[in-house]
């Protein structure tokens, strides 16, 4: 049994092909998520308990509940709802979009409530207007305090999906698992599709230490 | 029962399904008729055995890893930084496959053997979740030890105890105390994490609500059902790990007030 690289360059096209589906799903599952979770963050710091509420029981139920159960949940709804079949890949979007809303609103939650009053009120004292407070202390604040969670739960959102495997989706790990099936060189195929997400997560998690060191020094953090 | 293979799940096109999907029948005594009901229900037992088998791989090799990483040993702390990585970076689903798949290849002539074990998948779910989780618990210990002031070390060894004793003794039971919270969070997670063995034919929850709609085609009101089970799940461990903080709480050492 030695290592047969031939099975991995041979189908490299077909399975490239899968990690461009990946980085798809992946940077919109990242924009739909940031943007609700966005909102959803500012539903977690609103005064009013009609927004509050809501807001915190969706972002608690969601947290409990595995992925792949969303993922499957929002497949079978869809075809309930719009009368016919879609696409996996729209579902799986969908799903991911819904529940890093969640994840990425604790982040943003958690940025809002770090900028403190004095800090905000020192602003307006120098005569600063409500965008030029925005513009210029809270929101790079915040920011640069957000980035490495940010970052991380990138991460995470791009591991997670992998997970679009179980409706089906061709994206990388699909995609290697037909080529096993055909194949039947597991250990060349899985290897091959660790070692790529090992790369690039850990290029991801390096950013993100990058970051936190750096504002750290400065003390933002 | 059959295997797990995707893309089967749900509506398949101009599939029966397809032609249901425009006046679809909600019918919930699915979740309760036999045999879907003892279905469901071993597969709440599977979640469950899977979740607390995979937590106590993950918290003692999580303990010992994540104090591997602040050792004296420069040895020690790379091979423990260099499993953290590689468990942390890797998607649990791609670990999962690379266990089930992969790693009874490697061993040759003996891999038809390997294959037979009765439950295999079922022991490849447990240990293979304890490894990735343990990656996960080891940072919240190192956390944990950062935490701890540099006088609790020295306060120990000037007690004339060994750099063992120390960990054993002092550190250890002071730093699990601290981590609760985060902790409790993996622990939630781990049970979440236990229906990515469905990839692998497990028969826990998530399997049985997918084996449920390819059988009745009724898998929304499954995975709506499998929703609540979740949750309550993860309501329970809240309350359990609530339990357990309260149990070990040293007065005036814990943030919250003892």
């Amino acid at each position: 049994m030695f290592f047969d690289y031939h099975v991995i360059i041979e189908n490299l096209p077909y399975l490239l092909q899968g990690l461009v589906v990946t980085f798809k799903l992946a940077g919109l599952a990242l924009a739909g998520g940031i943007f609700f979770g966005m909102l959803v963050g500012l539903g977690r710091i609103s005064q009013r308990n009609l927004i509050y509420y809501p807001v915190s029981a969706f972002v608690n139920f969601l947290r409990n509940i595995p992925l792949i159960i969303i993922i499957f949940w929002v497949y079978f709804i869809l075809p309930i709802m719009v009368g016919r079949n879609i696409d996996p890949f729209l579902a799986a979007a969908l799903a991911f979009i819904i529940f890093e809303s969640t994840y990425f609103g604790e982040i943003f939650r958690a940025g809002y409530q770090s900028i403190s009053k004095d800090m905000v009120g020192s602003a307006y004292a120098t005569g600063l207007t409500y965008w030029q407070v925005a513009r210029y202390v809270t929101i790079p604040i915040a920011f640069r305090r957000m980035l490495p969670s940010l970052i991380t739960q990138s991460i995470i959102t791009f591991q997670d999906t992998s997970l679009a495997f179980v409706i089906g989706l061709h994206e990388f790990v699909t995609r290697a698992n037909v080529v096993n099936n055909l194949e039947y060189r597991s250990i060349e195929i899985y290897s091959f599709v660790a070692v790529v997400f090992l790369i690039l997560c850990y290029i991801g998690s390096r950013i993100s230490l990058h970051f936190e060191t750096k504002y750290r020094k400065a003390n933002v953090l | 029962m059959k295997k797990f293979s995707p893309g089967f799940a749900g509506a398949e096109p101009n599939s029966k399904e397809a032609c249901m999907a425009f006046n679809y029948n909600f019918d919930w005594s699915i979740l309760w008729s036999d045999p879907y009901g003892m279905w469901i229900i071993q597969g709440i037992g599977y979640t469950l055995l899977i979740g607390a088998c995979a937590w106590v791989i993950a918290f003692l090799l999580g303990v010992l890893i994540g104090t591997m990483r602040v050792s004296n040993l420069r040895i020690l702390r790379f091979l423990a930084t260099l499993y953290t990585e590689v468990f942390r970076n890797i998607p649990f689903l791609v670990q999962l496959f690379f266990w089930y798949y992969a790693v009874p290849m490697l061993f040759g002539p003996l891999t038809p053997i390997i294959n037979k074990i009765s439950n295999l998948n079922l022991y490849v779910a447990i240990v293979g979740l304890g490894l990735y989780t343990a990656s996960r618990v080891a940072e919240h210990v190192r956390a944990g030890y950062a935490s701890i002031s540099r006088d609790q070390y020295q306060a120990a060894l000037s007690t004339g105890m060994s750099q063992v004793q120390m960990y054993r003794y002092i550190i250890i039971p002071y730093c699990l105390r601290l981590i609760i919270p985060p902790i409790t969070t993996e622990f939630l997670t781990i049970f979440k994490n236990t229906s990515i063995a469905m990839v692998i034919s497990v028969s826990e929850t998530t399997f049985m609500t997918y084996q449920i709609d390819a059988e009745t085609f009724h898998g929304f009101e499954a995975t709506t059902a499998a929703m609540v089970i979740y949750f309550f799940i993860g309501m329970s461990v809240v309350k359990l790990m609530d339990l357990v903080e309260a149990k070990f709480r040293i007065p005036g050492l814990s943030g919250r007030g003892g």
